[in-house]
């Protein structure tokens, strides 16, 4: 069987490039423009289905949900990345294909815009006839004094704004006796472009740095209660792959109180926790963390990122030992902060163990048909509970929600009718459990604060970097590239001048410099403009 | 009367005069089309007396040559003023929301669209103080009309307190420049829309035939392009810093700069459509029409993210559909 070639098979006449050619095509095309356009095309295109469909990352719960209510597409979406499109490969190739071209791009230019800089201004072109133009216009004074008056007039300006904006300019006295004046500007905005470009390299490094070494925990505090700053403290903990435990500073969080305040509608409108921060070694401290206002410490900050109602709750067993007391955390559900909480008991002293599946109702209110809250404040709170006895499943030593009951070996307490027992506790109350079982007590109602701790030591730099970015995006887009050139000759005894102009079309303003260049060289007043007041 | 009622009238007498503006600044544009066709059918008549394919007739042309010169500068006189009056109705409407609410009038969809195009109507004046471009004029007053009427109607809200989320100075600072950069790529959007079919006209494309005789009033397809680069340009460079001041807010408020969110993808997806765009105006073979269509898409995901995204995409930034 013949063996295709395939470098030349389709085109029979294109030369043979070899390993290195075809690199250097390859490297050619990726730096190219077009091919930055289709990446940065491609990047738009890939974000969208993050946009639409659940992310891992952002949000599990519906992510898993997702899944089981499409058995077909969701594994399929899954494992192509689909549901964590941002830490998709896919998505990952585009954008380091994107500043492969961007480095390979920007490197060669900014080496030419370095030889460029020191390059002395190009010489005036010997016809202008291209570029928009100005005059003939037959002037009294010399040549010589006429493009020392244009020049004047293109003479860098003061500050150092000027001077970045201002022109060069190169006089050159031709053969012919005339003497014609070059004058450019733009530099600036050719710099503009390559520190906007290389600042988002910066960026993208300060990301990665900052991804490698942030950490961030979750914690619950109760009011009242204390929280030291250390990896096993926390609900959850994550980490980047260099962080290390050592660097965690173990103060300590005291969360004297919780303040919400609600509309009489009841929608949010201050949430705020007083606390005592005590970092190790000195006093303590009162601080007021808030949303949108986080407290610093060292390079962490602590964020409020929930709140809610954590009831003290007391369970008595059968033999009237207390078998359980303490804030239990329960989860609002709502925004009138009907909140559900369980309860588990292990340790009773006699007969099997109890559980709770229980909701809160901080403004209780019993309608005809239903109950509910009406008000997140606890103008009425009541707790309602089903209780459950028989092995929590807390030996397995499989960790467990403790926002959840597994039941698969309890059973719920039931009436002499078989129903399920619903129990409703107002504060303050004691309710006793059927068959002799124990008692509940509702005993107090304090809150609880949600705090998220975040160091991430890149900030700095990434908002370094991105003051860069915004800056060489400005002088890139702002400072105009513009050539101006004048030449005056001798012409039947009298001195000519011409003028022409060189500038990106949508760069309007370039007609008045000239304009003004070739009023000077006339000794006329140049006429101001509406382009001239707008850019001066 | 009460800043609410203030302020509701304000901007209904906003949209009445706005509507007004864009009719006639939309018959300025016929007349100036008019003008445009008869000045050239009178430079025709010394060459071509004696051929046959004149396209005017001699009965439009006889009063055609000196009124609607007057016509048009009239047209053009009242849609100016009405959309001047229009503005400072809309911006007493705007001050009176947020007097009325304790805070500044953009933290919900109502109040985001009645200052989105307030900026819209102010981007076009201040243009219009610097060149010639009346002729976005119709484009810039019909959207505002429809921005406002369905702000009054479909989603008008009472005022409100502040959700915590949004009790931050960063309110003013980042979701302020991202309204006002709404109003500028509309302004620019129009321009690009303008651009493609006075291009498509001009290459003989058969749909742009009779219907667009106001084609003629516009300036040529490069004169559109300069300007809605510049426009653009403006924008990209305050929606960059839009999407940095989100990201330091973010940081401030929920303790991650970046989430992707749906709200911070999609202001992703416009940024990088932009990039594109400033790209495709250098790239051979996407200069020109190629890249207006992509300044389309970039205006065109900006609208999805303050709609569909506000609307049907759950992330952090929910209160932004309340
Ligand atoms: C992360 C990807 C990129 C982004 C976000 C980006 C963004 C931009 C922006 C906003 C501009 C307009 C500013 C200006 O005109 O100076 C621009 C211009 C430019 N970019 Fe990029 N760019 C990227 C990648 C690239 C790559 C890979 C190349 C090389 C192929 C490139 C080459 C250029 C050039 C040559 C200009 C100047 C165009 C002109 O003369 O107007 N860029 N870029």
């Amino acid at each position: 069987m013949a063996r295709v070639k395939l470098d030349n098979y389709v085109v029979p006449a294109a030369p043979r490039l070899g390993v290195r050619g075809w690199l250097r095509w390859i490297w050619r095309q990726v730096t190219s423009m077009r091919v930055a356009l289709i990446l940065l095309l491609l990047l738009a295109l890939a974000s969208i289905p993050g946009s639409v469909l659940p992310q891992w990352p952002q949000d599990a719960a519906a992510t898993r949900a997702f899944l089981d209510e499409n058995p077909f597409w969701g594994p399929i979406l899954d494992a192509t990345g689909f549901l964590d499109v941002f830490g998709s490969a896919w998505f990952t190739a585009i954008y380091l294909l994107l500043f492969a071209s961007l480095i390979g791009c920007i490197t060669p230019r900014a080496i030419h815009h370095y030889r460029e800089l020191r390059r002395p201004v190009a010489a005036t072109p010997r016809s202008l006839a291209r570029y928009d133009g100005a005059g003939p216009e037959t002037v009294s004074s010399t040549p010589d004094d006429a493009v020392e008056a244009a020049r004047a007039v293109l003479r860098p300006r003061a500050g150092w704004v000027g001077a970045l904006r201002g022109y060069r300019v190169r006089v050159d006295r031709r053969d012919d006796g005339a003497v014609a004046l070059a004058a450019e500007t733009g530099h600036v905005r050719e710099l503009g472009n390559l520190v906007f470009h290389a600042s988002l390299v910066l960026v993208l490094v300060a990301v990665a740095y900052g991804t490698l070494f942030t950490y961030r925990g979750q914690a619950i505090v109760v009011e009242g209660r204390s929280f030291t700053n250390a990896v096993a403290a926390y609900d959850t903990f994550s980490s980047g792959a260099l962080f290390d435990a050592s660097d965690l500073d173990p103060f300590t969080l005291r969360l004297d109180s919780l303040d919400a305040e609600f509309s009489d509608t009841g929608r949010p409108l201050h949430f705020q926790a007083n606390v005592t921060f005590t970092e190790p070694g000195e006093d303590p401290v009162a601080e007021e963390i808030a949303v949108n206002h986080p407290l610093e410490s060292g390079d962490a900050k602590i964020y409020l990122q929930g709140n809610g109602y954590a009831p003290v709750i007391t369970v008595r067993d059968a033999a009237g030992e207390v078998a359980f007391s303490g804030p239990v955390v329960f989860l609002a559900q709502d925004a009138a902060y009907t909140s559900t909480g369980v309860i588990k008991v292990p340790d009773v002293t006699t007969g099997e163990q109890l559980g709770f599946k229980a909701t809160l109702y901080p403004s209780f209110l019993e309608g005809p048909f239903a109950v509910g809250s009406v008000h997140p404040d606890p103008a009425n709170p009541v707790i309602e509970m089903l209780a459950y006895t028989g092995d929590l499943g807390l030996d397995a030593g499989v960790p467990q929600n403790v926002y959840r009951l597994d039941e698969s070996q309890l059973s719920p307490v039931q009436d002499e009718d078989g129903l399920p027992v619903t129990l409703r506790l107002a504060l303050g109350e004691t309710v006793d459990l059927p068959d002799g079982l124990g008692s509940v007590t509702f005993e107090e109602l304090p809150r609880y604060g949600a705090f998220d701790l975040r160091a991430d030591p890149s900030l700095p730099f990434l908002l370094a970097a991105a003051v860069l970015t915004l800056a060489g995006l400005a002088t890139s887009l702002f400072a105009s590239r513009r050539k101006v050139w004048v030449v005056a000759r001798t012409q039947d005894g009298t001195t000519v001048v011409t003028g022409a102009a060189y500038a990106p079309a949508h760069d309007a303003g370039v007609g008045v410099v000239l304009e003004r260049a070739m009023a000077a060289a006339a000794g006329r007043d140049p006429a101001p403009s509406a382009e001239e007041r707008e850019h001066s | 009367m009460n800043p609410t009622d203030l302020s509701v009238m304000a901007l209904g007498g906003a949209t009445v005069l706005y509507a007004i503006a864009m009719v006639a600044y939309a018959i300025r544009l016929a007349r100036v089309a008019d003008e445009k066709v008869a000045a050239k059918s009178a430079a025709a008549v010394p060459v071509g007396a004696g051929a046959p394919a004149t396209p005017a007739s001699p009965a439009d042309e006889a009063p055609a040559a000196s009124s609607p010169l007057k016509r048009s500068a009239k047209a053009a006189g009242i849609a100016r003023s009405t959309t001047l009056v229009g503005a400072l109705l809309h911006g007493v409407g705007l001050a009176a929301r947020g007097i009325d609410a304790g805070h500044v009038p953009w933290s919900n969809m109502y109040e985001y669209t009645i200052s989105g195009s307030f900026f819209a109507v102010v981007a076009f004046l201040i243009l219009q103080r610097r060149r010639d471009v009346a002729y976005l004029g119709a484009g810039v007053t019909g959207m505002a009309t429809i921005a406002l009427g369905l702000a009054l109607t479909v989603l008008y809200k009472d005022v409100d307190t502040l959700p915590p989320a949004l009790q931050s100075y960063w309110l003013v600072i980042h979701v302020s420049i991202a309204t006002i950069v709404t109003g500028i790529f509309a302004v620019s959007f129009i321009a690009s829309a303008l651009q493609l079919m006075r291009d498509s006209r001009d290459r003989g494309v058969r749909w742009t035939g009779a219907r667009a005789r106001f084609l003629d009033a516009v300036p040529a397809a490069s004169s559109l392009e300069a300007l809605s680069f510049r426009l653009n340009a403006v924008g990209f460079v305050l929606w960059t810093f839009t999407v940095m001041a989100g990201a330091i807010w973010a940081e401030h408020a929920w303790g991650r700069y970046w989430g992707w969110d749906p709200k911070e993808v999609w202001s992703f997806v416009i940024w990088v459509l932009y990039a594109a765009y400033l790209h495709a105006r250098t790239t051979q073979g996407w200069a020109g029409r190629r890249s207006a269509w992509l300044a389309i898409a970039g205006f065109t995901a900006l609208i999805m993210n303050f709609t569909v995204v506000n609307l049907f995409l759950q992330g952090l930034h929910t209160y932004a559909g309340s």
